[in-house]
């Protein structure tokens, strides 16, 4: 079983989170670069954190047209499990595998600060082994990462269960606080903050359990176990 | 074949708020006391320089080039394209 990090140019969390899936989980990794081609015998895919392009026109929107991309959707519509955090789910949104849009913060600043999220579906691959309501202690790192939604498009994620993550206080203007979001299937979810920094005690000063669920979610999904 | 300047501007739609743009407004214009000011909208310019046949056919492929590769996102933003 294999999970596979891609790599965009200005990518700079790709080591973070191939650090935490091979030395804290223990969990065969392999890093893509955005001109390769993805094998089908991946388990999952996980698009970092980062500037991708330097976040030149949008964050996001330059990466969404990498070659890489086609294979992204390609086994994400085979029900692969597909996780974008940060950038990564910048991304996603803009490559339309996510609905929505990720705008600058109201606060016009880049900000670096934990807070905390809720736990709003445990149906995804990436959720299943935490309760609803649950609390996950987590920092953010971002400058565009206000999330937007029309009336429509929140009308509709609310339809499917499609809003997974929301943040436990108002932060940064996102519409209905809304944090991380899934496909309709539940196969592919974005976040803004950053569970790679928050499964290690060293790093993180409140409890590391919540975010590690997030990775033994994925696992118990795709049948590893540490 | 001529070569025409074609300037797409983006901005947030009317209803999505900019955040940019308003603090242009009160903490720069309106605090140097310049009142008569009563709105700012922040927007990205692009400039295109572009070969066709004729200034239609220049605007008709910038506008196709900004839909098809998401130059701009349709769901918060708007384009004005400007073509001389």
């Amino acid at each position: 079983m294999k999970v596979g990090v891609i790599v965009f140019p200005g990518s700079n969390c790709d080591r973070d989170m191939y650090h935490v899936l091979t030395d804290v989980f223990k969990v065969d990794t392999q890093y893509f670069w955005h001109e390769k081609k993805l094998p089908s015998n991946l388990d999952a895919i996980i698009l970092p954190g980062g500037f991708s392009y330097g976040d030149r026109l949008r964050a996001g929107v330059i990466a969404a047209h990498s070659p890489v991309i086609a294979d992204v959707k390609r086994l994400a519509g085979r029900g692969m499990p597909v996780l974008g955090v940060c950038n990564g789910f910048q991304i996603l949104v803009e490559a339309g595998l996510l609905p929505g849009v990720l705008l600058k913060n109201t606060s016009l600043s880049f900000m670096c600060k934990w807070t905390h999220l809720v736990v709003e579906n445990i149906k995804t691959p990436f959720t299943n082994k935490l309760k609803l309501g649950q609390k996950i202690p987590i920092p953010i790192a971002n400058g565009e990462g206000r999330y937007y939604a029309d009336e429509q498009t929140l009308a509709e994620l609310k339809k499917n269960n499609q809003i997974v993550f929301m943040y436990g206080e108002e932060i940064n203007g996102s519409t209905m606080r809304i944090a991380g979001v899934c496909n309709k299937e539940g196969n592919v979810v974005g976040m803004m903050p950053h569970p790679e920094r928050a499964v290690e005690p060293q790093i993180n000063p409140i409890d590391c359990k919540p975010a590690s669920l997030i990775f033994e979610s994925l696992f118990n999904t795709i049948g590893v176990t540490n | 074949m001529s070569t025409y300047t074609v300037y797409v501007t983006i901005e947030n739609k009317p209803g999505i708020n900019d955040p940019e743009g308003e603090t242009i407004l009160n903490d720069l214009v309106l605090k140097g006391n310049y009142s008569s000011v009563t709105k700012i909208r922040s927007a990205k310019m692009l400039k295109f320089t572009i070969k066709e046949k004729d200034i239609k056919s220049a605007e008709k492929k910038v506008r196709q080039i900004c839909d098809e590769l998401r130059i701009y996102n349709p769901m918060v933003s708007q384009i004005t394209v400007d073509i001389f």
